[in-house]
C-alpha cells in the first residue's frame, strides 16, 4: 500500500510542479503574447504588430517615469548602501541594550505595511514644508522616502558578515602600522563587501519595484513606472501596458541571468570553501 | 569613530521612522477646527468604531465591516498560499531534479516582476470577454464571471503573496539537518511519521515567517481589490488610500493608520508566539 502511494507522488511531484509553474507564468505569457495583438482587445487575437511598442516608446508620460525610477533606483540604492553600512558598524559597536532598541526601530519600515510607511512619510514632508512656507512633494521626497525603506535591507544584509568579522583583524591591522581610515578601507570593508553587495542589491530591486510608498510621496506630475502602470490601468484598456510589461520580464530575465551566471562563476572559483554569497 | 557612526544614524530614525509614526498617531487624536486650530479629541477613533449610521449593532458598522473583511481576505489569502506552497516547497527541497537550481529560478523570476503587471495580466484573463471565458466559450461550455468579485481578489492576492509562503518554507526546509531525519528513520519511523513528527514541526519556523509575511501585506494592501475587485471592493488600505488621496481627511484617516498598526503588532505578537526557533533570517524572504 504505501508502496503504490509512493509511485502515485513520484508521478504527482513533477505534475504539481507544472501545475504551478503554469499557475505563475499564466498571466505573464498572456501579457507578453497580447502585446503583440493588432487591436485594442485583452482577449482576442487580432494579427501581429508592433504598434503598442510604438505608441510606448513616443510616450513622453511613459518615458519620464522610466527615467525616473533608474534614477531613483540608482541614487536611492548608493545612499541607502552608504548610510546603511555605516549604520551596521556603528550599530554592532553599541552596548547590546541600546544594539536591541537601535535595531528593533531600523526594522520598522521593513515590518510595516506600506500603506503606512507611505502615509506616514507623506505626512512628515507635509509637515516640514508647511513648516518652512514653501517646497511640495515630487521627486525629492520620493528618493528620500526610498532611501528610509532601502536602509534596513542593507542594514541586514550587512550585519551578519559584521558578525563574521575577527575581532582581533582590525587592531592587528593597526599593529602592523596602518592609521584607522586604511585598516578601515583596506581591511575591513573587504571582508563586509558580499554583504554590501547583497544589500545593495536587494534596495535597487525594492526601489524599482515600489508602488505604495511612491504613490504618496509624489506628486501627480511626477511618476514611476509602478505609478505609470497603475494610472494605465485606470484608464482601461491600454495594451501598451503589455508592451511594457514585456519589456521589463526581458530586462528582469536577462539581469538575473546575468547574476546567476556570475554567481556560477564565482562559486567555481572559490571552490569548496563553504561561502554561500 | 564609533559615534561618528552611530550619532547620525540615530537621528536618522528619529527624522525618518519615529516622527513620521508619532505624526500619525498626532493626526489620529487630533481634530482641525474652521479657523485651523489643532485640539485634542478621541472622535476619530471613535469614528472608527461607530460608523456612520446611528445604532447599528457592531459587526454591521461600516468601518468594522470593512476590517473584519480585510482580516478574513488576508487570513483565507494565507491559507490557500500555505496549503499550496507548502507542497511545492517540499518538492523543491527535496532530492532527485536533474536542474535544480534552474527549477528554483524559474519560481523566484516572476517575483521579479511589477506586481501591478502581474495583477493586470489576470485582469486580462479573468474579464468577461478574456482569454479564460473565450476559451470556454470555444468549447461550449459556460462562462464564469468572476472579475469584480471576492474569488478574483482572492486569486489576484494568493497569486502575488505565494513565493512569500514558499521562500521562508523551502529555506527551512533546506537548512535542516538531515541527520535528525536518518535518526528518525534509523529509530523505526515510518515516512509518514517521519514527516508529521520531524520534517514538519522543524520547518514551522518557516510556516510562521511565510503566514506572516502573506498576511500582513495581504491585510493592508489596496492595490490589488481596486484592480481586480473594482470600485466597490473596500478592504482597510482602499479606506486609508481613499481618506487621504480624495477625501483629504488626515484625522480620520490616520485613526484607520493607528488600528492597522495594532492590528499588525497584535498578529504579529500572536505569530511569535508559534515561533520558538526565531530568526529564519530575513535573507530567506527574498532571493
Amino acid at each position: 500500500m504505501t508502496r503504490f502511494f509512493s509511485k502515485i507522488i513520484v508521478v504527482l511531484k513533477p505534475f504539481y510542479l507544472g501545475l504551478m509553474l503554469f499557475f505563475m507564468y499564466a498571466p505573464i505569457a498572456v501579457l507578453i503574447i497580447f502585446s503583440f495583438n493588432d487591436s485594442r482587445s485583452r482577449g482576442t487575437w487580432e494579427g501581429f504588430s508592433f504598434r503598442w511598442y510604438e505608441q510606448l516608446f513616443n510616450d513622453p508620460h511613459t518615458q519620464s517615469a522610466l527615467r525616473n525610477t533608474i534614477l531613483l533606483a540608482i541614487f536611492s540604492t548608493i545612499f541607502a548602501t552608504l548610510i546603511g553600512t555605516l549604520a551596521a558598524i556603528g550599530i554592532d559597536r553599541m552596548k547590546k541594550r541600546s544594539r536591541t532598541v537601535v535595531m528593533l526601530i531600523s526594522r520598522v519600515p521593513v515590518m510595516m505595511p506600506d500603506v503606512i510607511t507611505g502615509i506616514s512619510l507623506m505626512m512628515l514632508f507635509q509637515f516640514v514644508f508647511r513648516m518652512l512656507g514653501f517646497g511640495g512633494l515630487g521627486f525629492g521626497t520620493m528618493l528620500l522616502a526610498h532611501i528610509v525603506f532601502n536602509v534596513p535591507y542593507v542594514i541586514l544584509s550587512v550585519t551578519p558578515k559584521i558578525r563574521q568579522l575577527d575581532p582581533n583583524l582590525y587592531e592587528a591591522a593597526l599593529d602592523l602600522g596602518s592609521n584607522p581610515a586604511r585598516a578601515f578601507f583596506q581591511v575591513i570593508l573587504p571582508e563586509l563587501w558580499p554583504g554590501v553587495i547583497t544589500g545593495a542589491m536587494l534596495a535597487f530591486t525594492m526601489s524599482v519595484d515600489d508602488f505604495m510608498v511612491s504613490f504618496f510621496t509624489t506628486s501627480p506630475g511626477v511618476q514611476n513606472l509602478s505609478i505609470r502602470i497603475f494610472s494605465m490601468t485606470r484608464r482601461g484598456v491600454d495594451p501598451s501596458i503589455n508592451a511594457l510589461s514585456t519589456i521589463i520580464f526581458v530586462v528582469v530575465m536577462i539581469m538575473l541571468i546575468l547574476i546567476n551566471l556570475r554567481d556560477k562563476h564565482l562559486i567555481t572559483k572559490r571552490g569548496e570553501d563553504g561561502n554561500e554569497n | 569613530m564609533r559615534r561618528l557612526f552611530t550619532y547620525p544614524y540615530i537621528l536618522w530614525l528619529a527624522i525618518f521612522v519615529i516622527a513620521p509614526l508619532l505624526l500619525v498617531v498626532f493626526f489620529a487624536v487630533t481634530g482641525t477646527d474652521t479657523y485651523g486650530n489643532t485640539y485634542f479629541t478621541l472622535q476619530n477613533m471613535g469614528q472608527f468604531f461607530e460608523g456612520i449610521i446611528d445604532d447599528q449593532p457592531f459587526f454591521q458598522r461600516i468601518y468594522v465591516v470593512i476590517t473584519m473583511r480585510s482580516l478574513r481576505l488576508a487570513l483565507q489569502t494565507a491559507v490557500i498560499c500555505f496549503i499550496l506552497g507548502y507542497p511545492l516547497a517540499y518538492i523543491l527541497a527535496s532530492k532527485g531534479f536533474r536542474n535544480k537550481p534552474f527549477l528554483i529560478f524559474l519560481f523566484i523570476m516572476p517575483m521579479w516582476m511589477n506586481f501591478l503587471v502581474r495583477t493586470y495580466g489576470w485582469m486580462s484573463i479573468l474579464e468577461r470577454n478574456g482569454i479564460m471565458n473565450n476559451f470556454l466559450r470555444l468549447l461550449n461550455l459556460p462562462t464564469i464571471d468572476i472579475m469584480f468579485t471576492d474569488s478574483a481578489v482572492l486569486l489576484g492576492m494568493v497569486y502575488n503573496f505565494l513565493p512569500f509562503m514558499v521562500l521562508p518554507i523551502y529555506t527551512s526546509l533546506t537548512k535542516m539537518d538531515k541527520r535528525i531525519i536518518e535518526a528518525a528513520q534509523d529509530l523505526g519511523a515510518n515516512p509518514r511519521n517521519v514527516f508529521l513528527r520531524v520534517v514538519f514541526p522543524l520547518s514551522l519556523p518557516g510556516v510562521v515567517s511565510g503566514i506572516t509575511m502573506v498576511f500582513m501585506p495581504a491585510a493592508a494592501t489596496f492595490i490589488i481589490p481596486n484592480l481586480l475587485g473594482g470600485g466597490q471592493f473596500f478592504l482597510l488600505g482602499n479606506l486609508v488610500e481613499q481618506q487621504f488621496m480624495l477625501a483629504g481627511n488626515w484625522h480620520f484617516g490616520s485613526a484607520v493608520a493607528v488600528v492597522m498598526i495594532i492590528l499588525m503588532i497584535v498578529s504579529t505578537f500572536i505569530l511569535s508566539r508559534f515561533d520558538r526557533q526565531e530568526e529564519v533570517s530575513e535573507g530567506g524572504m527574498r532571493l
